[in-house]
């Protein structure tokens, strides 16, 4: 067992972390949320430059052999900073698309793409009426020729205002609860029959409603087994929650300093508020849940690449789970403690709270995965 | 970083198992299992049984008995234990006196008690809490006053766990008035059975006879029983308390529990079917589980920490947590077990009346749920309480 980065991984957090702090203050990222995107492109060229976008992909795809460790390094990083690009959605959702679920001719077509930053993804999954269930899906892909025909709406698609192709889930055959049945289809943004429209979400971030009226897709653009998708889904997904699971690391970690440093400026009574044992104590709560929650990251990283679908999913579950409840009491007390400037629009710890509250709600919250382990049997039913 | 077991710690595991297979007796086995305290006799023939290995002592320096694993294999090693389960060594001596004795006594301490540690010859016990210093532990009171070749002991010590087995007493005794509280301390080795010593059992909650108040009254100690130097005793306690980090958590321990409270949910009944079915109860359990797998990878975290820094035997705040968080778990495991038994876990048997001939009332394994339950509740009382912890990582770590 090793805890240790690499030379490369190190170099890659220090060169990032570095990056961030340069570029990405407060201050930066309310300019970037102004942008028309409602992000940066020149830090996303910055990313691109700096390898992020070919990190996890095999070398032989033109990426540079990344691990899951790196996604982690990554996230936490880009946590930390409350980073608004569309990483998330097209390198760790739409890459692993293209990793687990891309035939050859696909991972040449696209990887390279996403790699060198020109091509952005996002995934259309959530539907209306699907909450978190990856297997409700009601859109549908109906045989036509040689491809087949999309039609259905897609809610809170992860920066899908800016992305330029779609991976999305719909039903070829079965009904809308079926596990068995979902295809997976790449459809191009300015397809004839997409229509997007974006909007901000709580956390500071970008989400689009797309809908899909005879959207045509050829046979090249189904990845995985168009009858039997789920399985694809959820490795996508589960890479997805190890890397929210190391993004939430990085917020809590970062509310908490302001927290502390804010409890060690902050006088009352004339005293140094840091010097009440009440408020110590919940500072003391919040430091544990992250330790807990770093833990419960490197677990979900470490299974992220499993080939086991249930032991996969089990960490996973946990994972999700853990970060769901410490991310609350992280920011919930960080607010608390912060007093009335913690309430502030202006001030950046609700920020943290905001992207930690909504990360809870992305793929499934705590008591959604709470239930799926435990009606599954539990974490140590299988060791 | 790769958070499997190598081949080889995955090895040693192996071997660990096998050798638990072989040589812990079985009936010994299922007693712990089933949740019942340890007994002295179980307890010191299985510290034989580890010492004639060898694995009595693992942490310790190799020239002291040791076994020269790394953290990990220590690690490996008393999770493994715990899981089995076999009886935990006695920590009076194994993990509290017998590492400030190495560290600290002298080269005739080293050699006279140190062996019988790792035997389990001498039976330790800790002589720190009074009842004026629980929290506040530096604030003691108990004196020892310079008289020729000995020091003249009177004060009273409390909490002491198991003292009724006890050979030797390891105390903080006051020797200084004069100075900084912390900085009048001494740490002293007492013979059990020197004139002036009396123990009293104090009944906890659960009926256990597992503490006691030890009396001393003009106790005769030899100066070279002393650690160390004179007033130098704190020091010598803060390493003892935080020389605890791979024991702390008990995630083995922990685990164990969890796969008994499976395998009991599927005996017992709810609502007409097995409580393991009930939801509810599954999410409370699973919360557990979840919480407890977190604190595993805390755990193997500072363990990984320790072997690249090598032991310094300064606390980490780190261990804060997993006391903290250790206490939590156990406490909360103890709860549910607890639950599963129903109203099963009332009956309450009284540990006084021994040689009784009557059939134990069924459930068996239900017997020991309550006490279990009102019992654990002093893990997140004892070795600094979790209020003290949480004081501790909010200076140490903190900054506050």
């Amino acid at each position: 067992m090793d805890f240790d980065l690499t030379e490369e991984q190190s170099i890659l957090k220090d060169s990032l972390d570095r990056l961030l702090t340069d570029k990405y203050g407060f201050e930066d990222r309310k300019r970037h949320m102004a942008a028309p995107e409602g992000w940066s492109a020149q830090m996303w060229a910055s990313y691109a430059e700096m390898g992020l976008m070919a990190l996890p992909f095999a070398e032989a795809d033109g990426g540079l052999g990344g691990t899951p460790v790196e996604t982690m390094i990554v996230m936490e990083s880009l946590g930390r900073a409350l980073a608004l690009e569309p990483y998330f959605p097209t390198v760790v959702l739409g890459g692993s698309f293209l990793r687990f679920g891309g035939n050859g001719d696909q991972r040449a077509e696209y990887i390279p793409a996403v790699a060198d930053g020109s091509l952005k993804l996002a995934f259309a999954q959530v539907e209306r009426n699907s909450r978190y269930d990856l297997h409700h899906v009601e859109t549908t892909a109906a045989r036509d020729g040689e491809g087949y025909l999309l039609n259905g709406q897609k809610s809170v698609v992860l920066h899908g205002d800016s992305a330029d192709k779609f991976f999305v889930t719909a039903r070829t055959a079965g009904g809308s609860r079926d596990e068995a049945g979902i295809g997976v289809f790449l459809v191009d943004a300015r397809a004839e029959g997409v229509s997007v429209r974006g909007y901000p979400t709580q956390d500071g971030a970008r989400a689009a409603e797309v809908t899909f009226d005879n959207v045509r897709v050829g046979a090249n653009d189904v990845f995985g087994d168009p009858e039997n998708g789920l399985p694809l889904v959820r490795r996508v997904v589960d890479a997805g929650i190890a890397a929210l699971a190391a993004e939430s690391v990085g917020v809590m970690s970062a509310m908490h300093a302001l927290t502390v440093d804010y409890l060690k400026v902050r006088k009352q009574f004339g005293v140094a508020i840091g010097q009440f044992q009440v408020l110590q104590h919940k500072a003391v709560d919040m430091f544990v849940a992250i330790e807990q929650a770093r833990s419960i990251a490197l677990y979900a990283t470490m299974m992220a690449d499993s080939e086991d679908e249930d032991e996969r999913g089990r960490a996973m579950h946990a994972a999700k789970a853990e970060i769901g409840r410490g991310g609350r009491l992280c920011g919930e007390n960080a607010i608390q403690l912060h007093g009335g400037v913690g309430m502030t629009m202006e001030y950046a710890v609700g920020h943290y709270f905001k992207r930690m509250t909504m990360i809870d709600t992305t793929f499934g919250d705590g008591d959604h995965h709470l239930y799926l382990l435990s009606a599954g049997g539990g974490l140590f039913a299988a060791a | 970083m790769d958070l499997r077991y190598t081949p080889e710690e995955l090895a040693f595991r192996d071997e660990v198992r096998a050798f638990l297979k072989e040589n812990l007796p079985e009936d010994v086995r299922q007693r712990l299992d089933n949740g019942e305290y340890g007994n002295k006799e179980d307890l010191v023939s299985w510290s034989r049984i580890l010492n004639q290995k060898g694995w009595a002592v693992p942490h310790w320096p190799e020239k002291y008995g040791g076994t020269g694993w790394d953290p990990m294999r220590q690690y490996i090693f008393l999770e493994e234990t715990q899981k089995w389960p076999a009886p935990q060594p006695l920590a009076f001596g194994v993990n509290m006196v017998g590492p400030v004795i190495y560290t600290f006594g002298s080269e005739a301490q080293k050699a006279q008690y140190l062996p019988r540690i790792a035997n389990l010859d001498d039976w330790w016990c800790q002589g720190f809490s009074e009842p004026g210093a629980g929290s506040d532990l530096a604030s003691l009171k108990t004196r020892a006053v310079r008289d020729g070749d000995h020091y003249i002991v009177n004060g009273q010590k409390t909490w002491t766990t198991l003292a009724q087995y006890a050979d030797w007493i390891f105390c903080l005794v006051r020797t200084d008035t004069q100075v900084k509280k912390q900085e009048g301390i001494s740490f002293l080795l007492i013979d059990m059975k020197t004139p002036g010593i009396e123990v009293r059992p104090i009944v906890t909650i659960d009926g256990g006879r597992e503490v006691n108040e030890v009396f001393l009254t003009d106790v005769r100690v030899p100066i070279e029983n002393l650690v160390g130097e004179e007033n130098k005793g704190w020091d010598y306690a803060k390493f003892l308390l935080g020389n605890e980090r791979t024991n702390i958590a008990r995630v083995g321990m922990s685990k164990q529990r969890i796969a008994r409270i499976r395998e009991l949910a599927g005996k017992e009944m709810s609502r007409g079917r097995p409580l393991i079915e009930d939801p509810r109860f599954l999410e409370k359990l699973t919360a557990v589980e979840i919480e407890l797998k977190a604190l595993e990878l805390t755990q193997l975290r500072v363990v990984a920490a320790d072997a690249k820094r090598g032991n310094t035997g300064r606390p980490d705040p780190a261990s804060s947590i997993l006391k903290i968080k250790g206490s939590e778990i156990q406490q909360a495991t103890t709860h549910l077990l607890m639950q599963v038994m129903g109203p099963h876990a009332l009956p309450y048997h009284d540990y006084d009346i021994e040689g009784s001939n009557m059939p134990p009332i069924e459930p068996d394994y239900a017997a020991h749920a309550a006490p279990s339950y009102f019992n654990y509740r002093k893990v997140s009382i004892y070795g600094g309480s979790n209020e003290i912890q949480k004081n501790i990582i909010a200076k140490a770590v903190l900054g506050l």
